[in-house]
C-alpha cells in the first residue's frame, strides 16, 4: 500500500467514531435517494401500467374540423365568420387501408380497431350508462391484457361470438348480473340488443369496473347502426410507450387523422407525474447532499485535529499533492464504505415496501431493485464525497508548517 | 566541500509591528561539520533554522544546500530536498500520534521509497535500538514520555541517512545520560558517516564539545 494511502488508514482505523458518523451520514443519505428514486419509478411505472389497461399508446382517431369561411379575405378584414364544427362523420375513412399501412411503420407491434358507443344496461327496471368497446377479442387482449383482469367466464367465448358481452365487475354487482345471464343494451341510436354475459373483469379502477363492457366490433357497428367498414379509433401499441408522441407525429403526417401519444391524452396524470419527479428529485437530492457536508464536516474536523501530523508531514518531505491525497483518500473511503451501506439499506427498504399491500389497482407497494438508480446514487454519492474531501483537503495542503511550528 | 551556504539571509516580521528578526547572515559549512546554534532566548535561532531546512522561503538573501540554490525551487522540488537530504528534529512536535514509534522512523523513508518495507522496518529497529529504543517501537507514540518522544523524533531524522541533521533544541528535553547518548550519536555520524549536524542548544557543555559554535543575538551572528 502506498504509504498515503497507509496514512489515511490508519486515521480512518484510529478515529472510529467520526468515521462512524461520516459513514452513516452516508449510509442514510444513499439509502434514501435510491429509495426514492426507485418508488418513483415505481410509481410511474405503476401508473402507466394502470393507464394502459384501458389506454393504448397510440389513439388515431378524427378530429372535430372547424369551418372555415369559403371565401379567403386576401389580408382584408373578414366581417363574416362564424366557426362552427362540421357535423361530419367522426369516422375513419378506408380503415382497412389505415391499419395496413400503420402497421408497416417501425416499431409498431400491435394496431387494431375500435367502435365506441355510448349504451344504457338495462336489466329488469334498472338502468346504468356505460361504454361499450366494439373489440378484437385477440388484439386488443395483447394490448390492454383484459384475460388477466378477468374474474368470471373468459374472454375467448367472446371470440366470433357476436352476442356476447364482457361487462366490468362493478356493472354486474349493481345489477346482480352473472355469467351466462343476458343483459340488454340499448345504444344512443336507439337500437336494443340482448347481449349474453360471457365473462366478467376487474380492473379495480371503479370508473372503469362500473361502466366499461367489451363486445366484438361487428356487435358495437350493429348498435350504432353502422356498417362494417365504420371504425371510430385505430389504436397502436409500440414497443416503448416512451416513444409514443414521437411516433404519433409520423402516423398523423402519414394518414392524414389525429394520432395522440398516452402522455397527451392523460395530461392531468402527467403533470402529477411531472410534479412528484420534481419533489423527488430535489428532495432525495437535498438528502445525499446533506449527507456530503457531514463528510465536509468530519474531514474539516480531522484536519484541525491533525494539523500537527500536517506540519510534521510537510517538513519531512510530504508535498502538497500528498496532504490532498491523504485525506481525499479517506473521504473516499468513508465514501465507498457509505455507498455500499447505502445499497444494502436501499435494498433492504424496497425489499420491505414490496411487501406491503397498499390495494386499488395497484395492489403491492409498486418498487422494484431500479438498477440504474443504483447506479446513479453510487455515481452522485461518490462525486459528492468526492469534493466533500477534496475541498478540505486542498486547505490542509496549503498550511504552512512553519507556522504551526512556532505555536 | 560546502554542504551549506548562507549568505546574507535576512528576515523581518510585519505582525504586530515590523521588525528584523535575522539580520544579513552569512556563513559555510563544511561537509560533516558537527555546528551547534547558540544564543539568548529570542535572538532568532529558531527562525534562522527554519530558513536553512528550506521550510521558510519569505526571506531575502541566498540558500545553497549540497551546491543547489534553493531560491528558485518550487515547494514541490523543495520537499523533495527535505525529503532526501534533510532530517529535522523539532523544539515541541515530535511525532504523529496515531503511529507507533517504529512507523513514526520510517515514514520519511516510505516516502522517499528507495527501500523496500521490510529493509526500512530493518533500519528503523537498528536507529531505534541506537536510541535506547528497541522496546518502545511498537508502542503508540502518544504513550511515551516527553523524553523518549524525542529520542523517537531523533531517529527518525536520522532514517534516509540525510546529508544534514538539524535539530532545534534536540537535547532538551533529555536527561544528561541521554544527552551524552546522542552527542556521541551526532559526533560518530559527522566524524565516521560525513553526515553535517546543526544543532541549536543551550547546553554550554554540549556546544562546547562540538566542532563549531555560531551564536546569534538579536538576529546577527556575533561568533561564528
Ligand atoms: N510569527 C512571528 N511573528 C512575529 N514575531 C515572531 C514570530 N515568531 C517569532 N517571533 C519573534 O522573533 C524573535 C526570534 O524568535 P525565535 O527564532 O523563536 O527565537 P529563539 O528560537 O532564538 O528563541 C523573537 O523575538 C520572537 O518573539
Ligand atoms: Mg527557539
Amino acid at each position: 500500500m502506498n504509504i498515503n494511502a497507509q496514512i489515511a488508514k490508519t486515521y480512518i482505523v484510529t478515529n472510529k467514531k467520526l468515521t462512524g458518523v461520516a459513514v452513516a451520514g452516508v449510509v442514510l443519505g444513499m439509502s434514501i435517494y435510491i429509495f426514492m428514486n426507485s418508488m418513483l419509478l415505481g410509481f410511474d411505472k405503476a401508473s402507466s401500467k394502470s393507464i394502459f389497461k384501458t389506454t393504448p399508446h397510440i389513439r388515431v382517431y378524427k378530429d372535430d374540423e372547424i369551418s372555415r369561411p369559403l371565401v379567403s379575405s386576401n389580408g382584408k378584414k373578414m366581417l363574416l365568420i362564424n366557426p362552427k364544427i362540421v357535423p361530419a362523420k367522426n369516422t375513419i375513412i378506408n380503415p382497412g387501408l389505415v391499419i395496413s399501412s400503420i402497421q408497416k411503420m417501425k416499431d409498431v407491434e400491435i394496431v387494431t380497431s375500435q367502435v365506441n358507443a355510448n349504451i344504457f344496461y338495462n336489466s329488469g327496471k334498472s338502468q346504468i350508462t356505460g361504454l361499450c368497446s366494439g373489440i378484437n377479442p385477440e388484439e386488443a387482449d395483447r394490448m390492454y391484457a383484459i384475460s388477466s383482469t378477468i374474474v368470471e367466464g373468459s374472454l375467448g367465448a367472446l371470440k366470433g361470438n357476436p352476442n356476447g358481452i364482457l361487462i366490468g365487475s362493478g356493472v354486474s354487482d349493481k345489477m346482480s348480473l352473472r355469467v351466462n345471464d343476458y343483459v340488454n343494451i340499448t345504444s344512443s341510436k336507439g337500437l336494443n340488443k340482448a347481449f349474453k354475459i360471457v365473462g366478467i373483469f376487474k380492473t379495480n379502477n371503479s370508473v372503469i369496473d362500473k361502466t366499461k363492457s367489451y363486445v366484438n366490433v361487428l356487435s358495437a357497428q350493429q348498435l350504432l347502426k353502422e356498417g362494417n367498414v365504420y371504425v371510430t379509433d385505430i389504436n397502436v401499441n409500440i414497443k416503448n410507450p416512451d416513444d409514443a408522441e414521437k411516433i404519433a407525429i409520423q402516423i398523423s403526417a402519414s394518414t392524414g387523422y389525429k394520432a395522440e401519444g398516452w402522455r397527451q391524452a392523460n395530461e392531468t396524470l402527467m403533470a402529477a407525474q411531472r410534479m412528484r419527479k420534481i419533489i423527488i428529485t430535489f428532495v432525495s437530492t437535498t438528502i445525499l447532499l446533506v449527507a456530503g457536508f457531514g463528510i465536509y464536516n468530519i474531514l474539516n474536523m480531522t484536519i484541525t485535529q491533525k494539523i500537527n501530523d500536517i506540519a510534521i508531514l510537510k517538513a519531512m518531505g510530504f508535498k502538497g499533492n500528498d496532504v490532498i491525497r491523504i485525506f481525499v483518500t479517506q473521504a473516499v473511503s468513508v465514501g465507498i464504505m457509505g455507498v455500499i451501506g447505502g445499497m444494502m439499506m436501499a435494498t433492504l427498504i424496497i425489499t420491505l415496501l414490496q411487501h406491503i399491500y397498499v390495494g386499488g389497482d395497484i395492489g403491492y407497494f409498486p418498487i422494484t431493485y431500479e438498477v440504474t438508480k443504483y447506479i446513479q446514487g453510487i455515481v452522485v454519492g461518490m462525486v459528492i464525497t468526492f469534493f466533500a474531501g477534496y475541498i478540505p483537503a486542498k486547505k490542509a495542503a496549503n498550511i504552512d508548517p512553519v507556522e504551526i511550528f512556532r505555536r | 566541500m560546502k554542504i551549506l551556504e548562507s549568505k546574507s539571509i535576512s528576515k523581518y516580521f510585519t505582525d504586530p509591528v515590523e521588525f528584523q528578526v535575522l539580520k544579513d547572515i552569512s556563513f559555510d559549512i563544511e561537509k560533516g561539520e558537527f555546528t551547534t546554534l547558540v544564543g539568548k532566548s529570542g535572538s532568532g535561532k529558531s527562525t534562522l533554522l527554519y530558513v536553512l531546512s528550506t521550510m521558510d522561503t519569505d526571506y531575502t538573501g541566498k540558500l545553497v544546500i549540497d551546491g543547489q540554490e534553493t531560491g528558485n525551487m518550487t515547494k514541490d522540488e523543495l520537499a523533495g530536498l527535505r525529503n532526501e537530504k534533510i532530517g529535522f528534529v523539532f523544539q515541541f512536535h515530535y511525532l504523529l500520534s496515531d503511529f507507533t514509534c517504529l512507523q513514526n522512523v520510517m515514514l520519511p523513508a516510505l516516502k522517499l521509497g528507495k527501500l523496500s518495507n521490510k529493509e526500512i522496518e530493518e533500519r528503523a529497529y537498528q536507529k531505534l535500538a541506537m536510541l535506547g529504543l528497541s522496546d518502545q517501537a511498537l508502542k503508540l507514540s502518544s504513550k511515551l514520555s516527553g523524553g523518549q518522544q524525542q529520542r523517537v523524533a531523533i531517529a527518525r531524522a536520522l532514517i534516509n541517512d540525510p546529508l544534514i541533521i538539524m535539530g532545534d533544541e534536540p537535547t532538551g528535553n533529555l536527561d544528561s545520560n541521554n544527552t551524552r547518548i546522542v552527542f556521541d550519536i551526532f559526533q560518530e555520524l559527522s566524524k565516521n558517516y560525513g553526515q553535517t549536524i546543526i544543532a541549536v542548544t543551550h547546553d554550554d557543555d554540549f556546544a562546547s564539545k562540538s566542532d563549531r559554535i555560531i551564536e546569534l543575538k538579536d538576529g546577527e551572528v556575533i561568533r561564528s
